[in-house]
């Protein structure tokens, strides 16, 4: 292999990994409020894509408007989510409300069947997004190098949320000690409301741009992004966003590179992302970056 | 009341109670003598994959009801007991042709055993594989026990879809000898049945429990946990390699996508709305699923009333038990039966009454 194709290959990694980098971060946020794996995060990135879809398709909006509409129903949907489903469940046994999650995802899933039918949907790309490149010998579509750019811009918004508004304080502060804060005064049930419409609006962005990537939209698409995505969170160290966005990163490049340098196990791709979650969990459970948990008695 | 009066007592109480239970599985298999002859292959149909569901979801409930240790991959159990017994089973010749883009790998395609040996191996081998399994996952528990199962069961998923030499790949096995009848089916989940009560009510089963109220307490009172961890995940691999060795049988056809997690998914909620802990719940819940979701696929198929036309809703039988699950999960943590199981104690303190001593009638058999 060349190392211009090489280029290629990391171009493509950086891409993916960007994706599961964004999708990831809703896990973590999450994760590290209520001590919750919202299996749900996947399927909530597939009506963020179909969202999308439909404004471009049935209502002839623009592609940004379409996108950014898309967007903020999606966090809106992550909200009812909480309200609905796991807000109920916050002082009942951490299993159950892993329970729900598995049920949630499951019913986005078939009400995703029921109402956008079965059959894949081919996803307009937009122009601009859509021309190929030819940077000396390495081949890539405008794309590879918008996402990433997208990405970034995202998780730089995220990182100023977080670390320097009001909300991102109440945020950590939630994270550390719940008891505790909300004796301080901090509408605990609005700090969570908040993180799963942040996590929802990015995992809304992560799948329009993996629509963009792999532009076929099904309702189960968001199945295995959702899945990797978790892995990515937690080989970063769950509950901390900087180890979602290294996780990410790193499980992109990891999966592109080990298929392109070894085609022929190109089949065990799914298997590679979970053969590193076990490993993980099992060598060094808190993460590259996570803080060592507290067993709690 | 005197020591001896009270031994005296309790042996007639177990007399009674095992003659209930002989009279149970008689009248069951007389039933079942007759069943082919009154019922419809249809009904029939509808007892045998209930049955195989009994099976399995006792298994499951086993780890995550009774041991409490949440675990969300047992369709990787199911999948090898199911591959397990179709090849084994599977005549020669079949295999030859069935096998199209690669060949089977020489032991495999030259071996073709009675149903019997092949389904106890797809146990064996279940118990083995979860055993191996068991070891490194039992390092972690809560959440992160059912990441790792689930991703072990994913893993299982890309195996069968990739290890074409052995499971033919996407393409799946098809012809698969169907031995299975309703002797086989429901023989395995009474066999099952009476198993798991026996040991639920055994020292091992109360450890089990001790372990989902409390780990490090259970520990502190002497039991091994990491022990009896290992073994309730071993029992419940056997069971669950036979109940895929029986649905593979039953099914004649198997392919990679039926073991997703999906499968999973329908244990689950078979296990937590019979209630997470009660192998009487888990029995009454499979058949409730089954059934429900043969009359939910009515709803999936396009009706025709006379000239008028009603189109199929595809996908709703799942919307249905999602729903039901969360319902389930928010309002009626319970299930059908909590953490109970049923007993003939209401028949046997009529007879020979013990004052005081009824909790511990009620937990001993069946």
């Amino acid at each position: 292999m060349g190392f211009v194709d090489l280029l290629q290959q990391l171009a493509n990694g950086v891409s993916l990994g960007s994706l599961y980098a964004l999708v990831a971060i809703g896990y973590t946020m999450v994760y590290g409020i209520i001590r919750l794996i919202n299996f749900a995060h996947g399927d909530v990135m597939m009506v963020g894509c179909y969202l999308a879809y439909f404004g471009v398709l049935m209502f002839h909006m623009p592609w940004q408007i379409s996108w950014i509409v898309a967007i903020g129903l999606t966090s809106l949907l992550g909200v009812s989510i909480y309200v609905g489903a796991y807000r109920p469940l916050r002082r009942a046994p951490r299993i159950s409300a892993l329970i729900t999650a598995i049920g949630v995802s499951f019913l986005l899933e078939s009400l995703g069947l029921v109402i956008f039918g079965g059959r894949p949907k081919a996803f307009p790309r937009p122009p601009i997004l859509d021309i190929g490149l030819n940077l000396k010998g390495v081949y890539i579509m405008s794309f590879t190098i918008w996402i990433p750019v997208i990405a970034g811009v995202l998780l730089l918004c995220l990182v100023f949320l977080v670390y320097k508004t009001k909300v991102g304080m109440a945020m950590r502060a939630v994270a550390t000690d719940m008891e505790t804060t909300s004796l301080m005064g901090v509408n605990i049930d609005r700090v969570i409301a908040i993180t799963f419409a942040v996590g929802s609006a990015l995992a809304a962005a992560g799948g329009i741009m993996w629509a963009i990537r792999f532009p076929q939209i099904n309702p189960y698409m968001g199945i295995m992004p959702g899945l990797k995505a978790f892995i990515a969170a937690v080989f970063g160290g769950i509950g901390n966003i900087f180890g979602a966005m290294l996780g990410g990163f790193l499980l992109g490049m990891i999966e592109i590179l080990v298929v392109a340098f070894m085609p022929h196990i190109a089949g065990y791709r799914d298997a590679i992302a979970f053969a590193i979650l076990i490993a993980v969990l099992l060598f060094k459970p808190t993460g590259l970056l996570g803080e060592p948990l507290r067993e709690k008695v | 009341m005197t020591f001896s009066e009270k031994k005296i007592i309790f042996k007639k109480r177990n007399k009674v109670r095992l003659i209930l239970n002989l009279l149970l599985v008689g009248s069951i298999f007389l039933f079942l003598s007759k069943a082919e002859e009154i019922l419809d292959p249809y009904t029939v149909r509808i007892i045998n994959v209930s049955a195989v569901y009994m099976t399995m979801a006792m298994a499951y409930n086993l780890v995550n009801g009774v041991l409490g240790q949440f675990m969300l991959g047992p369709n990787a159990f199911i999948a090898l007991g199911a591959y397990i017994v179709a090849l084994l089973t599977m005549p020669v010749d079949n295999k030859a042709i069935s096998y199209i883009i690669e060949p089977l790998i020489w032991p495999l395609n030259s071996i073709c055993l009675p149903f019997l040996p092949s389904l106890m191996l797809a146990g064996v081998f279940g118990a083995i594989f979860a055993y191996l399994l068991g070891i490194p996952s039992f390092k972690l528990r809560g959440d992160y026990l059912a990441i790792v199962t689930l991703g072990f069961g994913e893993i299982i998923v890309v195996l069968a879809n990739n290890l074409i030499f052995i499971t033919n790949g996407s393409l799946g096995l098809k012809d698969i000898p169907r031995y299975v009848n309703l002797y086989w089916t429901c023989g395995w989940a009474i066999l099952t049945y009476f198993f798991m009560r026996l040991l639920r009510s055994s020292s091992y089963g109360r450890a089990f429990e001790a372990i989902r109220e409390d780990e490090i307490a259970a520990e502190a009172v002497g039991i091994d946990v990491k022990k009896h961890k290992l073994l309730a995940l071993v029992i419940s691999g056997f069971f669950l390699g036979i109940g895929g060795g029986l649905l593979a049988s039953l099914l004649g056809t198997i392919d990679p996508k039926l073991f997703s997690f999906f499968f999973t998914f329908n244990l689950l909620i078979i296990i937590v709305l019979g209630g997470l802990g009660s192998f009487t719940g888990s029995v009454f819940a499979s058949l409730v699923f089954v059934v429900l979701s043969e009359l939910l696929r009515s709803v999936e198929n396009p009706i025709n009333i006379g000239s008028i036309h009603i189109p199929g809703i595809p996908g709703m039988r799942m919307v249905v038990f999602s729903v039901l699950l969360i319902f389930i999960m928010l309002y009626w943590q319970k299930g059908l039966m909590g953490r109970k199981e049923l007993s003939w104690d209401f028949i046997i303190n009529r007879i020979y009454p013990v004052k005081g001593v009824e909790d511990l009638g009620s937990s001993s058999k069946t």
